[in-house]
Formats: structure tokens, C-alpha cells, sequence
């Protein structure tokens, strides 16, 4: 199976190792990558801050980068949800707008063929034991897009306990939001730091070595408050605890 | 809406304080979470509360599209049933309705059911302002009304006052208003809803004039229906001699039969019971039992705008049940008052925005006022899909276009203020559109990474007074890519 890897605008900047992470545990479970170097923003931060005139032809670009592969996987529920909630709503805006079906044409056959990257482990390669060795304390975060979003489910969690050497701790408060919110983190500075902080005072609790996400988004802001608070913990991305094993414990 | 809330600063700004304020978010967190884990309980009793919240939301929808047939129902079927109905557009309009039949009664005072709608149009003021006092009845909002305060819970409008609190406002102020609080109050419970109580029954036993709202008009009946927990509802609504009902036309259900849904699924939302306490219903008047004159005040005060709007319409949907600001997680801490509305949490900040206008800088601001968890939508009983509205709001801020604004359609300019965010939004796009310019981009961020601050300036201020910014790597993805698999750049 050869799929294309959405790794995001925000993973491709900031945090390569999840990309290569991605690759690493597709490959080894025998699927073909590809990462179509034409990709760029699936449009979510100016759909969500009410420019949606802006996403519209972002959205476009997705469909011509994308619309050739068997799947396209990402490890971003919030991109993810972008594509597979927010595509098919903003086409129909289009149309009711008089804008055309062009949109909609265009959007209609990348947008059930995304996955999350947890979700194409379980639901479609039917694996819930990647092989990965993993020896900590780890709490896992279910960030809101990928919960309410993309309805993820205990998917990740499975995932998790399925990893050698892992301990997964519970996090009080899980499905709370952890403040991010895009541009929210911004213009709700205040608000959004107080959820933060109460989300790792949560993490702080369990006695976890690292909290996990499936969105480094949400990472991003939590990880940035860890080292604010000076917590020693550490945000890590599923998809790199997925990748490492016994034989290679480094990306 | 009311005139109090007019001139609130923008929402981040109140919220300044509020997340400051311990005893408040303590207050808050308490109540909130309390209410949150017995709601979840209630819903998951009933086993087919999927298909209830789905019957509520095409109720809803059905009675907002043809509202004008319904309405007319419902004037028909209360003035049959001996009410006289009002028709008012506005608040002005209405609160003048409201003032006119109190004074013709000859009273200067009236006892008051909690009501949304008459806080939404100020009316206590209106009626001050004509030398009638207006005296709350329900414990909370009683609470609100001797501290001087303001609402700040569409269900509890007292949730940021703790029992200490209370007991120091009933001690203070109650002699104000009527019967003193007895010496040595303490703050049980127990001996704060006696107080109340006592408080109250004077009250009750003296007002010749009512003023409630509804929770739901039955159309085929004209008949209305008020959902509450203590019981003083019902004393106003039936020993006055006269009762006045200040409703919006939204409330309106066709039939019985679809109360039957509501009646459900509001009290194990709001107040996590199978079964509230007092359900009382009362159509028109009856000969030798309640009120011998009844008035209702059907309310518009911009909801016929929000119904000509596609997508924010469906907040007409609400059923006032608060279940969506007690999951929220931005409601938890900016508390209530930062909403600058009657109407706080995720469903104020997408009513009073389609209500007043997106005009002043509160209603501006009220749909950022989310971090789009989506926790609001879940819970909502009727299913309204609060965060879909909170973007389309944002657009109408940001970008302008055509709303509706009595009546009229008029096509509206961006808000001030977002001129540079909507050029960085454009500039975002160019470069999205441009691979080769991001790539540019990164690798320029990538090569200057022992430069970067740790605090920014301007607007990355407000990420940095918080939070550590990730360290930007030596290579981004795709020349890693590029580097190990050859990929062709697809640069345009
Ligand atoms: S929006 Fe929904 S959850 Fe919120 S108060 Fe209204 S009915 Fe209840």
C-alpha cells in the first residue's frame, strides 16, 4: 500500500522528528511513504479565524497535491479533522454562496480517503501492536480535534498499551482542553495560559516522565508551559513513541 | 439588551481579572465540575438520549421555519383563552408595554419570576425608572439583586458567590428591600434559604402584579410553560392579579406532545435531574383561579435577523438548559461577567453578537472568546453546533458581509482593528500557495535559530508571557526528505 504523508505545515516546520517518525513506523509495518514536497497548509488557522476566503483555495491546493493517493495519513487530529470536518462544510458554503460546485468537485475525493495517523494504524492497516519498546511513565492527552473532531476514541490509548515497557497513567481532566486553540493562544492569552497551566498541573499529577498527544499543536502550547513551570516533563508526539523499538531506540 | 452591559470592554480584557481572582475561579471550578459530573449521569440513564437531543433539534427547527404560522397560533389561542397579546420589536418597545400595564394597575411594585428575557432588555431599570420597584424571587437571582450585582449564570446567576458571600449580602441588605435577614445568620444552607424564604413569603402575599418569562408556548394551546426547582415561580405566576410574560418568539412549541421531548431533556441538562421539581403551565385566564388578567410581551429584539441567517439561526434553538457553559473551559475561568451579556459562555458568545450586532468591541470579540474544544456542541441538547457558529462569526468580523439588522439587509464592512492579522492571513496564504516561498521560509528560520528570542515582541508577546516557544530545528522536514528520498521538490 502506498500512501502520501500530510505531515503539516507545523510538524514540517517545527517538529521534523514527528515526520520522521511517521515514515519510520509505516515503513516498518510495510507501507509505502510518500511525501509530496508540494504540500503545505491544509488552511485550518484561517478557517478557524473566520478567513475562510483564504482557506478556500488552500483547501484547492490540498485536493491537486493529495487527490492521486490510495490514502493520506497525518499526525495531526486538529489538520485531520480540518480536512475530513471542515473540507466538505466549506465547499457547501461555496456553493450556497454561488460560488460553483468546482469546490466541492475538487474536495469530494481526498476527504474520506485522510486518516489520522492513529486511526489508519487501527482502522485500516488492523494493528494495534506496532513492535514499539517504550520504557516510561507515560500519560496521553486526547486532544479536542481528535477527540470530538475526528471521534479517535480509545484508539491511541490502545496503541500505547500495546507498547513494550510502557506504563500508561491515567490524566485526571483529559478531555478538558488544554488552552491552545490557535489563534485563541493569542488573542485569549490569559485564558488560555490558565487552562494550560491546569493541564499540566493535572500532568504534573499522575508522575508521568512524558505527556503524549496526537497533535503537536497542542504539544506546542503544553510543552511550552512545562518549561514555563519547570515540571521536568516532557511532550512527545504518539507517533515517535510508535516508532522506536528494542533494536533502534533512536529516530 | 440591557443598558448595563453596553460599553464592556473587549472579552480578553474582562477576562483579565477573572482569571486573576482565586476565590472566583475557585468558585466557579467547584460549581461547574459539580453540575458537569451529575449532568453526564443523568444523560447516560436514558438510553435513548441520541434520538432525544435529534427530535429536539428538528422541533426546534421546524417551529423556526415556519415561526410566523405559529405565532400567529399562539396569539389566536391566548387571546381565545383571555390574554390580551403585545408585540414588541425591541427592548424599548417592550419594556415601555411592560411599564404602561404595570402602571395602569395603579401598583408600584411587582414580583418577578427568573427571567432571561427581561434581563436581556434591562427591564428591572426600566420599571425603576418609572418609580416601580421590581423585586426577583428566585434565590439566586435575590442574591444577584441585593449585591448590587450582576448575573453571571444563566442558571445559577449567582454561581461566582460562595455560601460566605451570600450570608454576608442577606445579613447587609435584605432590610433594604423588605423583611431583614434574622440576627446571627449563619451560612448553612438550611438557614440561607430560610431567610430567603421568609424574605420572599412577604412578598409573594402583598404583589398585585407578576412578571415572568416562559420556557416554552405551547401553539395549539397558547399556552406557557415555566421549568423551575423552588416552587417561587409558581407563587408569582399565580397569586398575583395580574401576570405579564415577557417571552421571545423563539420559545415556541407546535404541541403538547413535543413539550414531552423538552421536559426531558432540559432538567437532566441543567440541573441534573430526572424531573424538575415545578413545572407550571397557564393559559389565558380562568374564572376564580390565578391572575384575572394575563398579558404576554412576544418579544423579537433581534431574533427575526438571527433567523434570516443560515448559519447562526440554529442558536434560536436554545433552550436556555446551561449545560454548555458548565463544560466550558473558557467559561471556568473568565466567569460570566467577562461576556458582558445575560447571556454568558459558548451560547452567549454566539447569541448576543447575532442579537446586538457585531458592532460594539465586547460583541466583537465574543466569538474569539472559544478555543473551539467542541465541549459546548457535545453537551447541547439540542444539538447546536456552537463552534460552527463561532467561526461563522468570526468571518462576519474579520471579512464583513451581508447580515440582516432590522429587518433590512445590509452588507457589512470588516471590523477595526484587524487590518494587520487579515494581511498576515493573506501573506500566509500566498506563501502556502507557494511552496518554494515556505521552503525559503523555513530554511531562512532554520539558519538564523540561534538568533531567535525567547519572548517575542508584538503580538508573539502574548504566547511568550506564558510559555517557552519550541526551539526551531536545523532542518526542516522536507530537506530531510529530500536529503534521504530524493524527493523531487515540487516547488511552483
Ligand atoms: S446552547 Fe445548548 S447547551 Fe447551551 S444553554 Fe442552549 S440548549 Fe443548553
Amino acid at each position: 500500500m502506498r500512501v502520501a504523508l500530510f505531515l503539516t505545515c507545523v510538524n514540517d516546520t517545527l517538529y521534523p522528528d514527528t515526520g520522521r517518525a511517521v515514515v519510520k513506523l509505516l515503513t516498518r509495518l510495510g507501507v509505502e511513504v510518500d511525501f509530496p514536497m508540494a504540500q503545505t497548509c491544509c488552511g485550518q488557522a484561517h478557517y478557524n479565524t473566520g478567513y475562510r476566503r483564504e482557506a478556500e483555495p488552500l483547501a484547492r491546493h490540498f485536493s491537486d497535491v493529495f487527490g492521486e493517493y490510495e490514502a493520506i495519513v497525518t499526525p495531526s487530529g486538529s489538520c485531520g479533522a480540518m480536512v475530513r470536518e471542515l473540507y466538505p462544510r466549506m465547499a457547501a458554503r461555496a456553493r450556497a454562496e454561488g460560488r460553483g460546485s468546482t469546490l466541492a468537485t475538487a474536495l469530494a475525493p481526498v476527504v474520506p480517503k485522510t486518516y489520522e495517523l492513529t486511526e489508519f494504524l487501527v482502522d485500516v492497516l488492523g494493528v494495534t501492536d506496532v513492535g514499539a519498546y517504550y520504557p516510561h511513565r507515560v500519560t496521553y492527552h486526547p486532544t479536542c480535534h481528535g477527540l470530538r473532531g475526528l471521534g479517535l476514541g480509545d484508539r491511541p490509548r490502545r496503541l500505547l498499551q500495546a507498547v513494550k515497557g510502557l506504563e500508561l497513567v491515567e490524566l485526571p481532566g483529559a478531555d478538558e482542553c488544554c488552552g491552545f486553540g490557535g489563534t485563541f493562544a493569542l488573542k485569549n492569552a490569559d485564558v488560555s495560559a490558565a487552562m494550560g497551566a491546569d493541564k499540566v498541573r493535572n500532568a504534573e499529577s499522575t508522575g508521568a516522565e512524558v505527556l503524549c498527544a496526537a497533535d503537536n499543536s497542542c504539544l506546542m502550547h503544553i510543552g511550552g508551559t512545562m518549561a514555563r513551570l519547570r515540571t521536568g516533563m516532557r511532550p512527545v508526539h504518539i507517533a515517535e513513541i510508535l516508532a522506536v523499538t528494542e533494536e533502534e531506540p533512536t529516530l | 439588551m440591557s443598558g448595563t452591559f453596553v460599553g464592556m470592554p473587549a472579552f480578553p480584557a474582562a477576562a483579565h481579572e477573572a482569571v486573576r481572582d482565586q476565590t472566583l475561579r475557585g468558585n466557579l471550578r467547584h460549581a461547574t465540575h459539580t453540575i458537569r459530573a451529575k449532568r453526564e449521569k443523568a444523560v447516560a440513564e436514558v438510553a435513548d438520549w441520541a434520538q432525544l437531543r435529534e427530535a429536539g433539534r428538528r422541533i426546534k427547527d421546524h417551529t423556526l421555519r415556519h415561526l410566523d404560522r405559529y405565532l400567529e397560533q399562539v396569539e389566536e389561542a391566548v387571546t381565545a383563552a383571555g390574554g390580551t397579546v403585545h408585540w414588541a420589536v425591541d427592548a424599548d418597545e417592550a419594556n415601555r408595554i411592560v411599564t404602561d400595564l404595570v402602571k395602569a394597575t395603579g401598583e408600584s411594585e411587582v414580583v418577578k419570576v427568573k427571567s432571561m428575557a427581561t434581563q436581556e432588555i434591562g427591564l428591572n431599570e426600566a420599571l425603576e425608572a418609572e418609580g416601580i420597584r421590581a423585586y426577583e424571587t428566585d434565590l439566586a437571582e435575590l442574591i444577584v439583586q441585593l449585591g448590587k450585582d450582576r448575573p453571571s449564570h444563566i442558571l445559577v446567576p449567582a454561581i461566582h458567590r460562595n455560601r460566605g458571600e451570600i450570608r454576608d449580602i442577606f445579613a447587609r441588605e435584605m432590610r433594604e428591600w423588605g423583611r431583614p435577614a434574622p440576627d446571627g445568620l449563619t451560612d448553612t444552607p438550611a438557614e440561607l434559604a430560610e431567610a430567603a424564604r421568609l424574605h420572599l413569603r412577604e412578598k409573594f402575599l402583598r404583589a398585585k402584579v407578576g412578571v415572568s418569562g416562559a420556557n416554552f408556548m405551547v401553539a395549539e394551546t397558547g399556552t406557557l410553560v415555566v421549568v423551575e426547582s423552588e416552587g417561587n415561580g409558581r407563587m408569582c405566576l399565580t397569586l398575583p392579579e395580574t401576570l405579564i410574560s415577557v417571552v421571545g418568539i423563539e420559545k415556541i412549541v407546535p404541541t403538547w406532545r413535543d413539550l414531552e421531548v423538552f421536559l426531558q431533556t432540559l432538567p437532566r441538562s441543567s440541573t441534573a435531574e430526572r424531573m424538575n421539581p415545578y413545572t407550571s403551565t397557564w393559559t389565558g385566564t380562568t374564572d376564580g383561579d390565578g391572575p384575572r388578567t394575563f398579558h404576554l410581551v412576544l418579544l423579537d429584539n433581534g431574533r427575526t435577523d438571527t433567523l434570516a441567517d443560515e448559519v447562526g439561526r440554529q442558536a434560536l434553538r436554545c433552550i436556555r438548559c446551561s449545560a454548555c457553559l458548565n463544560v466550558c473551559p473558557v467559561y471556568e475561568r473568565a466567569g460570566g461577567h467577562a461576556y458582558g451579556s445575560v447571556y454568558p459562555g459558548p451560547i452567549g458568545a454566539i447569541l448576543s453578537p447575532q442579537l446586538r450586532g457585531t458592532a460594539s468591541e465586547i460583541d466583537a470579540s465574543l466569538p474569539y472568546a472559544s478555543s473551539l474544544c467542541g465541549a459546548c456542541y457535545e453537551v447541547c441538547p439540542v444539538a447546536i453546533d456552537i463552534p460552527e457558529v463561532l467561526v461563522h462569526l468570526r468571518e462576519r468580523v474579520v471579512e464583513g458581509g451581508p447580515v440582516t439588522r432590522a429587518g433590512n439587509k445590509v452588507v457589512l464592512k470588516p471590523a477595526k482593528g484587524h487590518a494587520a492579522e487579515r494581511a498576515a492571513m493573506r501573506a500566509a496564504r500566498w506563501a502556502f500557495a507557494h511552496p518554494g516561498a515556505l521552503r525559503t521560509g523555513q530554511r531562512l528560520a532554520s539558519r538564523t535559530r540561534r538568533f531567535h528570542p525567547r519572548t517575542l515582541p508584538g503580538p508573539g508577546r502574548a504566547w511568550s508571557g506564558s510559555r517557552d516557544l519550541p526551539p526551531v530545528p536545523a532542518e526542516p522536514f522536507r530537506d530531510w526528505w529530500q536529503r534521504t528520498h530524493g524527493g523531487k521538490d515540487g516547488a511552483k
